[in-house]
């Protein structure tokens, strides 16, 4: 199955891109999309410990289970206002 | 109006005081926050900010942080919105308003929405300086951390 990665801030700047497609095997979950994900882009691993995740725009866990089609989101630590 | 956003377009406080003023004549008070464009930033000397969000979900935490400062002072309503893109020093990147028939009440919601803005808002600065750029990163954002809400309330509460 297909899903959308975002990434932001300075994860999106060490991936080079904001936005990726990545094929994943199924069940998939937000732990499995992250994992074949560093696999290609080892740079965004030191982030696994402060980041925050997201499905379809609602924070989610690293457990959460994932479907075809949905976007999933890494998010360094935020620094709003 | 609506009264949270995260927009592009340059703030105007007025406006949404007169956005959250308008929908009653009860307030007492309105307290209100200005967030600005800083020349220095831990001893760099800043040339500008360019902020960066995951918008729908900025909306939704907006969202979140004003229904849980309208269940924690219940005679308030709040108005948030964030600035994006390129920041210019002295430009407002965040302004809040809060209005309540109570004063205590508009500074305490007030300042809890700005605590909380930096804990779960997915809002990023990209500080250019004299000599480079750096991404600034501050709190994991956890909407469930119990103990973070309880810090932002009672910092608000001081």
């Amino acid at each position: 199955m297909r899903v959308t990665v975002r990434l932001f801030a300075r994860l999106r700047d060490l991936a080079g891109s904001g936005e990726l497609v990545r094929d994943v095997p199924v069940p998939a979950t937000v732990e499995s999309v992250w994992r074949a994900l560093v696999a290609d882009l080892p740079a965004l691993r030191d982030y696994e410990r402060t980041m925050s995740v997201a499905v379809n725009a609602d924070y989610s866990k690293m457990s959460a289970t994932v479907s075809d089609g949905d976007e999933v989101a890494f998010l360094p630590p935020v620094s709003g206002g | 109006m609506p009264a949270v956003a995260v927009t592009s377009a340059p703030l105007d406080l007025q406006a949404l005081i007169d956005e959250i003023a308008r929908s009653s004549t009860a307030d007492g008070a309105i307290a209100s926050f200005v967030g600005l464009v800083r020349d220095e930033n831990q001893g760099r000397r800043v040339s500008f900010l360019e902020y960066e969000a995951y918008e729908p979900l900025a909306v939704r935490a907006l969202q979140l942080i004003v229904a849980e400062a309208g269940a924690a002072w219940s005679d308030t309503r709040l108005g948030v919105h964030h600035r994006i893109g390129r920041l210019e020093l002295g430009e407002a990147s965040i302004v809040i308003v809060a209005a309540s028939p109570h004063r205590a009440h508009a500074f305490a919601a007030c300042r809890y929405t700005i605590e909380r803005v930096k804990q779960i808002v997915p809002i990023w600065k990209h500080e250019h300086f004299e000599g480079g750029d750096v991404w600034l990163e501050g709190a994991t954002a956890d909407p469930d951390d119990e103990a973070a809400r309880d810090t932002a309330r009672r910092i608000a509460c001081a």
